[in-house]
C-alpha cells in the first residue's frame, strides 16, 4: 500500500495512533475518575488501561498491510518494522506491568502517558526512512525520556539525572542535526534512498566525512556507546527504576534499529572496511573503533562498580559495543543478528530492572544489598540468575545465541579472519562481563542474608512480568529459530 | 537409551530442588537413585554393544536455519567416559552423605553438573557439545562457593573464570570452523570429514586445543586446579578432578585434534627449537607432569598434594594425546578413566574420611595423630589409592601410564624419560603424604575419638577401588571400546590412512 493522502497515513500509523490515544485516555482517566481514589487503585487503573491499549495496538499491527510507504519513505511499513514494533509493544506491556507496583509519585496518569508517548515515538522511529522524521522522532523520544528520568520530584538525584540527560541529549541532537543537514546539502533530499545515491556518486567527499563523524557522534550519544556514554550511569542510577527500564531496554531497541537502517540504507556507499588486510576508510572502521572502546570501557569499568544500577549501565555500554560489531559488518545476516541480539538483550534488561523494581521498598542499590536474596525471595533470585546469565552469554539462554550469531556473521564476512581480532576481543570482554555478573549472583546465592532480614513479598504483577521475561529469554535461547525465522523472513 | 543418562540427571536435579519439605534423607536418596540409574544405563549400553563402534542415539533438527542438530551419539571413547561419569557420580553421592547445609540445593546442583557432563560426552554436534560444556560451569561455581572450605569464593571465581576464558577460545574456533566449512552444519561427523585448509587449521587448532586444555589442567593454565580442588567440598573435588578435567581432555581429542589434525603438522620453521604445535604441547604436558609432581612434593596441605598430583597425572593424558600414535592415544583415554577413579578416591579419603573427622589437612598436624589406628579403613584405602596412583601393576594407572610412555617413546624418546622421572617424583610425594598422614609419630597421648567409618564411605571406596583393580587386571574391557573408537571413521584425518 503506497500513497500520500491523509487516509493512507492514518491507515499505516494505526498502531501508533492507538498507543498515542491510549496515552491521552490514561491521562483523562486518571485526572477525572481515579483522582479521588488511593494511589494503588490509580496505578492499577492507569496501568490496566495503558497495557490494554498496547495490546490493542499489537492486534492492529497484525491487521496492517505487510508493505506500505507514505510520501517516499517518510513512513515505511514492512514486515521488519512491524516485527520490531511488536517487540517494542511487548516490552512496553512488560514495563507497564512493573509500573503497577510503583508508588513514588502522585502523578500517575502523566507517568503512564509519558511511557506510552515514548513508545509511540520509538514505533515511529523504526518506521521511517526520512532524515527529518528520524530527527523529529528521536527528539520526541528523548523529550519523553528526559521527563521520565527527572520524574521523581522528591528525589534530588532524579532531577539531576534528568538535567544531565537533557544537556547531553540536547547537545547530541544538535550534532546529529548538523550532520543530517550536511547530508541534505550533499544530496538535496531528505530521503535515505536519495542520500544513498548521492553518497554512491562521491564517497570521498570531505563534506561527507564531516557529516559521517557528526552522525556517528549523535547516534553514539543515543545508544550510549563509549566515549559518548557519560550520561548513562547517572541516568540508570538515579532515574525512577521504571523510567530507567524504558531507557535501558526498548529505547535501545528502537535506536539500534534506526541506526542500522540509517547507515545500511543511507550511507552504504561510504562504509569502507574494517577488516584486517582489507582496510579502507569509511564509517565501518569508525564504528569499529567505537565498538572496541565501548567493549573495553564498559566491561572494565563495570568491574569497579558497587552500585548494581551503575553496573548495569556500564554493562549496557559493553553490550552496545557487541551490537556495534553487527553494524561494522553491515551484512544482511548481521542485521538479523543485531535485531535478535537487541530484542533479547532488552528482554533480559527489563528483567534485571524488574528485579530491582520488586526490591524497591528494600532500597536496594549496592551489589551487597542482594545478600542472601535466594533465601528471602527464591523465585526472584532465580529470575535474576536467568537474566544475568543471559546477559553474560551462557547457553542455552538467549544472550548466548545473540553473541554466537553476531560472531558467526562477523567471521562469515571478510575472508573469514579479517574481523577475527574484533571477535576475539569481544570474547575476551565477555569473560570479563561474566566476572561482574557472577559477583552479583554470588551475593544472591552464596552470601547469607543480614540478620533479621525477612522474606520479601513480590507483587503479583511484577512476578508475572518477570516470569514472562525469563520464559522468553529461555525459550528464545533454546529455540532461536522462533525469532530468527521471522526476522529473516521479514528481511526478504 | 543412553540419552536418558542426561535427562534423568536433569530430572533428578529438578526433583531434588523442587520437592517440598526439608527432608535431607529424601534428597540424598533421590540423588543416589538418579546416579545409580545413570551408571546402570551406562553399563547396560556397554554390555549391549561392546564393539565400540558409533551408536546414534538421537538425531533431530534443532535450529534448522543454522543447520544445528540435536545429535546425541556415542563411540567407544564416549562410552568409556560416560561409564566413568556414572561411577564418579555414584561415589560422589556416597561420599557426600554427611552434608547437612542446604542439602537440596547441593544435590540439585550436583545432579545438574552430572547431567551436563553426560551431555558433553554424548554430543556429536559441536554446538550442542558447547552448550553442555558451558552448562557445567555454573554449578561448579556454586558448589565450591557455597559448600567449600579454604578461600572458597576466590577459588570458585578463579576456576569458573579460567573455564569461561577457555570456552571463549573454543567458541571462537568453533564459530570459525562453522563459517569456514561453509556447510551450514555443526555436526562433528560432517566437520571431521571436511578438509579445512592447512593454514586455517594451523591457527584454529591451537585456539581450540588451548581452550579445552585449560580445563584439562595443562601447564601453565593449571593454577585453577589445585586451589579449586582444595576449596571444593569432597564430592565436588571428586567430580572436578574425576570428570570435569576429563571434559577438557575429551574436548582436546574430540574437537581440536579430530577436526583440525593438520594443525599438528610441522610449521616448516623453528621457533625456540619448536617445529610444530605437537612439540609445543608435548613439552607443556611434560612440564606439567614434572612440575605438578615436584610442587606436590613440598605441599603442607594434604588436599593440595592431591590437587597437584592431578595436574601431574593429567599431564600424562596430554602427553598421550600428543604422541599421535595409536598406543599413546589409547593410553591417554585409559588414563582419563583411570585418573578419574583414582583422583576421586584420593579426594574422598582426604576430604571425607580424614578432614571431616580431624578438621585439619595440615600434614604436620596430621602426623601427630594416630590416624592409622583410629581409622584403619581410611589408611588401607589411602595406601591402595596411592599405589594405584603411582602406577603399580595391577591397578588401572599402570596400564594407562605404561601405554602413554610407550607411545611417547615412539614419538619423542627423550620425553618418555622425563615423563618417567615424573613418575619417580610421584612415588616420592605419595610416600611423603602417606607417611605424614597415617604413619606419623603420634604425640597426643590423650585418646582422640573420631566418628567411625560409615557404610556409604565403605561402599564408595570399594566401588572405586574395585573398578581400578578390575580394569588394571583386565584392561581389554575398556581397550576393546577405545581402540575401535580411535580407529573409527571420525578419526580418519588424524590417522591419515595408518597410525604413525
Amino acid at each position: 500500500m503506497n500513497g500520500s493522502g491523509y487516509f493512507a497515513l492514518l491507515r499505516l500509523t494505526e498502531p501508533e495512533i492507538i498507543v498515542a490515544l491510549t496515552g491521552l485516555l490514561v491521562l483523562i482517566l486518571d485526572l477525572s475518575f481515579l483522582r479521588r481514589t488511593s494511589l494503588a487503585v490509580r496505578f492499577r487503573g492507569a496501568v490496566a488501561a495503558a497495557s490494554i491499549g498496547c495490546a490493542v495496538a499489537l492486534g492492529a499491527i497484525e491487521r496492517l498491510p505487510a508493505q506500505g510507504s507514505w510520501m517516499a519513505g517518510m513512513l515505511v511499513v514492512n514486515p521488519l518494522t512491524l516485527l520490531v514494533q511488536a517487540a517494542l509493544l511487548v516490552l512496553a506491556i512488560l514495563i507497564l506491568l512493573l509500573v503497577d507496583s510503583a508508588r513514588f509519585t502522585r502523578h500517575v496518569g502523566e507517568y503512564c502517558a509519558l511511557m506510552l508517548f515514548a513508545t509511540t515515538a520509538m514505533m515511529l522511529l523504526v518506521s521511517t526512512q526520512n532524515l527529518l522524521m528520524i530527527f523529529i522522532t528521536i527528539e520526541f523520544l528523548s523529550l519523553s525520556l528526559y521527563i521520565l528520568t527527572g520524574f521523581d520530584k522528591e528525589s534530588r538525584p532524579s532531577a539531576e539525572a534528568g538535567l544531565t540527560y537533557f544537556l547531553f541529549g540536547g547537545m547530541s541532537a544538535g550534532i546529529l542535526l548538523f550532520g543530517m543537514s550536511l547530508l541534505y546539502g550533499i544530496s538535496g533530499s531528505l530521503s535515505l534512498g536519495e542520500v544513498a545515491t548521492a553518497v554512491n556518486r562521491s564517497p570521498g567527499d570531505p563534506l561527507l566525512t564531516i557529516a559521517l563523524v557528526m552522525v556517528v557522534t549523535g547516534f553514539g550519544f543515543k545508544i550510549a556507546a563509549a566515549p559518548f556514554h557519560m550520561w548513562a550511569p547517572e541516568v540508570y542510577q538515579s532515574a525512577p527504576t521504571w523510567s530507567a527500564t524504558l531507557v535501558a531496554s526498548s529505547s535501545k531497541v528502537a535506536s539500534f534499529f534506526a541506526l542500522f537502517i540509517f547507515f545500511y540504507l543511507g550511507l552504504m556507499g561510504a562504509a569502507g572496511n574494517a577488516a584486517r588486510g582489507n582496510y579502507s576508510i569509511g564509517w565501518a572502521p569508525l564504528i569499529a573503533i567505537i565498538a572496541v572502546a565501548s567493549m573495553l570501557w564498559g566491561n572494565l569499568a563495570a568491574i569497579a562498580q558497587t552500585s548494581f544500577r551503575r553496573l548495569l549501565a556500564y554493562s549496557a555500554i559493553g553490550h552496545a559495543g557487541y551490537m556495534l560489531i553487527a553494524l561494522v559488518i553491515h551484512s544482511r545476516q548481521s542485521f538479523v543478528s543485531l535485531v535478535y541480539y537487541v530484542i533479547t538483550y532488552a528482554l533480559a534488561t527489563v528483567g534485571a530492572f524488574g528485579v530491582l523494581a520488586a526490591l524497591e521498598e528494600e532500597r536496594v542499590d549496592s551489589i551487597a544489598d542482594f545478600r542472601g536474596l535466594s533465601k528471602r525471595a527464591p523465585g526472584l533470585s532465580f529470575c535474576l540468575l536467568i537474566f544475568l546469565l543471559s546477559l553474560a552469554g551462557i547457553p542455552p539462554l538467549a544472550g548466548f545465541f545473540g553473541k554466537f550469531y553476531v560472531f558467526a556473521s562477523a567471521l562469515d564476512r571478510a575472508n573469514h579472519s579479517g574481523l577475527l581480532w574484533l571477535v576475539l576481543l569481544a570474547l575476551g570482554m565477555s569473560v570479563v562481563s561474566f566476572y561482574y555478573y557472577l559477583k552479583v549472583l554470588k551475593q544472591a546465592y552464596v552470601s547469607e542474608p543480614v540478620a533479621g532480614a525477612g522474606v520479601i513479598r513480590v507483587p503479583a504483577t511484577t512476578r508475572i512480568a518477570l516470569w514472562i521475561a525469563a520464559a522468553l529469554v529461555v525459550l528464545l535461547g533454546c529455540l532461536p529459530d522462533l525469532l530468527l525465522d521471522r526476522i529473516a523472513a521479514a528481511l526478504h | 537409551m543412553l540419552a536418558w543418562t542426561i535427562y534423568l540427571s536433569f530430572i533428578g536435579a529438578a526433583a531434588v530442588t523442587f520437592t517440598p519439605g526439608k527432608s535431607a534423607a529424601v534428597a540424598r536418596l533421590t540423588a543416589l537413585l538418579t546416579t545409580l540409574a545413570g551408571l546402570f544405563i551406562a553399563i547396560v549400553a556397554v554390555a549391549h554393544d561392546p564393539s565400540g563402534h558409533q551408536i546414534n542415539i538421537v538425531k533431530a533438527p534443532w535450529m534448522p536455519r543454522l543447520g544445528i542438530e540435536y545429535h546425541l551419539a556415542a563411540d567407544g571413547i564416549s562410552l568409556v567416559l560416560v561409564f566413568l561419569t556414572g561411577l564418579a557420580a555414584v561415589a560422589g553421592v556416597l561420599f557426600s552423605w554427611n552434608i547437612e547445609k542446604r542439602v537440596k540445593d547441593f544435590f540439585g546442583l550436583y545432579l545438574f553438573l552430572i547431567g551436563a557432563v553426560y551431555g558433553v560426552f554424548l554430543s556429536f554436534d559441536l554446538f550442542l557439545l558447547f552448550v553442555f560444556y558451558e552448562l557445567a560451569i555454573i554449578p561448579k561455581y556454586f558448589l565450591i562457593a557455597i559448600w567449600g572450605s579454604t578461600r572458597r569464593e576466590y577459588a570458585a571465581m578463579k576456576l569458573v573464570l579460567y573455564s569461561f576464558a577457555g570456552s571463549a577460545l573454543v567458541l571462537a574456533g568453533m564459530v570459525a570452523a562453522y563459517v569456514v566449512s561453509g556447510q551450514r552444519s555443526m555436526s562433528l561427523e560432517a566437520l571431521a570429514h571436511f578438509s579445512f585448509s592447512p593454514h586455517f587449521q594451523m591457527w584454529a587448532f591451537p585456539l581450540v586445543f588451548v581452550g579445552f586444555a585449560v580445563l584439562a589442567g595443562m601447564w601453565p593454565f593449571h593454577t585453577w586446579a589445585p586451589t579449586g580442588h582444595a576449596a571444593a567440598p569432597t564430592a565436588a573435588s571428586m567430580l572436578l578432578a574425576g570428570v570435569v578435567m576429563k571434559l577438557g581432555a575429551y574436548g582436546c581429542l574430540r574437537v581440536a585434534m579430530m577436526l583440525f589434525p593438520r594443525g599438528l603438522d610441522p610449521w616448516g620453521f623453528r621457533v625456540l627449537g619448536f617445529g610444530s604445535w605437537q612439540q609445543v604441547f608435548a613439552v607443556l604436558a611434560v612440564i606439567g607432569i614434572v612440575y605438578g609432581a615436584s610442587v606436590a612434593l613440598v605441599q603442607k596441605d594434604l588436599k593440595f598434594v592431591v590437587g597437584y598430583s592431578s595436574v601431574s597425572h593429567m599431564g600424562f593424558v596430554l602427553l598421550g594425546l600428543m604422541t599421535l600414535n595409536q598406543i599413546g592415544l589409547a593410553g591417554a583415554v585409559y588414563q582419563m578413566f583411570s585418573h578419574g577413579i583414582i583422583a576421586g578416591l584420593l579426594f574422598a579419603v582426604v576430604g571425607r574420611m580424614v578432614y571431616d573427622r580431624t578438621h585439619t589437612r595440615d600434614l604436620g598436624e596430621l602426623s601427630r595423630m594416630p590416624l592409622a589406628r583410629l581409622i584403619p579403613f581410611a589408611a588401607v584405602t589411602f595406601v591402595l589409592a596411592f599405589m594405584a596412583s603411582i602406577g603399580l601393576p595391577g591397578f588401572s594407572g599402570f596400564v594407562a601410564e605404561l601405554e602413554v610412555l610407550i607411545g611417547s617413546w615412539r614419538a619423542f624418546p627423550w620425553m618418555a624419560w622425563i615423563g618417567g622421572l615424573g613418575i619417580l617424583i610421584g612415588i616420592a610425594f605419595s610416600w611423603r603424604a602417606l607417611q605424614a598422614t597415617f604413619f606419623g609419630e603420634p604425640t597426643t597421648t590423650a585418646e582422640q575419638v573420631v566418628p567411625p567409618m560409615t557404610l556409604p564411605e565403605r561402599l564408595g571406596a570399594c566401588l572405586l577401588l574395585g573398578s581400578s583393580i578390575v580394569l588394571g587386571l583386565y584392561p581389554r574391557l575398556l581397550m576393546n571400546l577405545i581402540l575401535p573408537g580411535l580407529n573409527g571413521p571420525l578419526f580418519e584425518q588424524l590417522r591419515r590412512g595408518d597410525w604413525r
